[in-house]
């Protein structure tokens, strides 16, 4: 979805430059909730401010709320017949290797070396086989690199 | 009262996957399944799978779908009307935007001092990583005996891995498997 709104934003509307949406992206991305509503909201807000994002924001939503309340509606009284039992016996799988399959090109991105791969480990066997829930991995990891570089700061000033 | 008590459960629910959910779309799949199907048993794990399955072939953030489809089905599964079902979409869609409205309020008025901040950098230097251990821990929790009925449902995986790693289009992998679904069982 991220091309698709930096054409509209960038190319297309040019209220933001293509710097300004880098580095709008990067913090975007680093906060919680859906990518492309963060990046909506902050485009709407640099235009006009709160009243802004919140148009922005409901842009964003409505498209898919209005697909997806359709299709609940409709799938809810077709789940159980079976031939969409039987097309959804051969998607799940599909759907599991789908999410599987770009991790180790996303690893890479992310700078995951050989000295870092304890961490996405240690998460998906916490998360996975010890239902830990994953607000606590994502507490915990913000925690220890705050508190890593702030042994480091320290390291390098005595 | 009844309904009542299951829209704030849903709002809750929500708020807390939009506040904690780092990392977007298959990042955001643990936490999501850990609060609906673990936590409130709102929908089974082969109809979790199922939203995701939606998601991947229709527009629109997974968080945003899983919201609008849960909030529905949770409600009307209850035994309340299509129309309350449908408010029950819009409270989880709400619920998981609200945090992300008021985090970006509070970027946008201190986006220069953020922006490059050491401090903010140190808070993602784990959690980056710890993202992609997030993602590979949706997929594993997908593995189980719904949604892998036999061998056939690992030859599809197999299949569908490959042709995924090698960029074919996941909308075309998802109906193809559909078909071989069809053919298969």
């Amino acid at each position: 979805m991220v091309p698709l709104i930096r054409n509209e934003v960038v190319e297309k509307k040019k209220w933001l430059d293509g710097d300004a949406f880098m580095d709008m992206l990067a913090v975007a991305q680093s906060m919680p909730g859906p990518i492309a509503l963060n990046t909506s909201l902050f485009v709407g807000n640099k235009r006009l401010g709160f009243k802004g994002s919140l148009f922005s924001g409901l842009g964003i939503i409505l498209p898919s709320f209005l697909v997806i309340l359709l299709i609940a509606f409709f799938f809810t009284q077709f789940k159980d017949n079976p031939i969409v039992e039987r097309i959804f016996k051969g998607i799940r799988p599909a759907v599991v290797a789908l999410i599987a399959a770009p991790l180790l090109g996303l690893g890479k991105s992310a700078g995951i070396t050989a000295k870092k791969l304890w961490i996405p480990l240690a998460v998906a066997l916490a998360v996975w086989l010890a239902g830990l829930s994953p607000v606590y991995v994502v507490l915990a990891a913000i925690l220890l690199g705050i508190v890593q570089f702030a042994y480091l700061k320290r390291k390098m000033k005595g | 009262m009844e309904l009542f008590d299951l829209y704030l459960a849903l709002f809750l629910a929500f708020l807390k996957i939009g506040l904690f959910g780092f990392g977007g779309g298959y990042a955001m799949l643990p936490l999501i399944q850990h609060e609906v199907v673990e936590t409130h048993n709102w929908i089974t794990v082969a109809d979790f799978t199922d939203i995701v399955a939606i998601s991947q072939t229709t527009p629109g953030p997974i968080a945003f779908n899983s919201a609008t489809y849960i909030g529905y089905t949770a409600v009307t599964e209850m035994g309340f009307s299509s129309f309350q079902g449908i408010f029950g979409s819009a409270v989880c869609t709400l619920a998981v935007s609200i945090p992300s409205l008021i985090i970006m309020t509070v970027v946008c008025a201190f986006f220069a001092r953020l922006n490059n901040n050491p401090w903010m950098r140190a808070s993602l230097s784990i959690l980056k990583p710890a993202v992609i251990g997030l993602i590979a821990a949706a997929a594993l929790m997908l593995v189980n005996r719904y949604n892998f009925v036999d061998y056939k449902s690992w030859i599809i995986f197999g299949a569908v891995f490959l042709a995924s790693y090698k960029k074919v289009d996941p909308i075309l992998l998802i109906l193809f498997s559909g078909v071989a679904g069809l053919i298969l069982y």
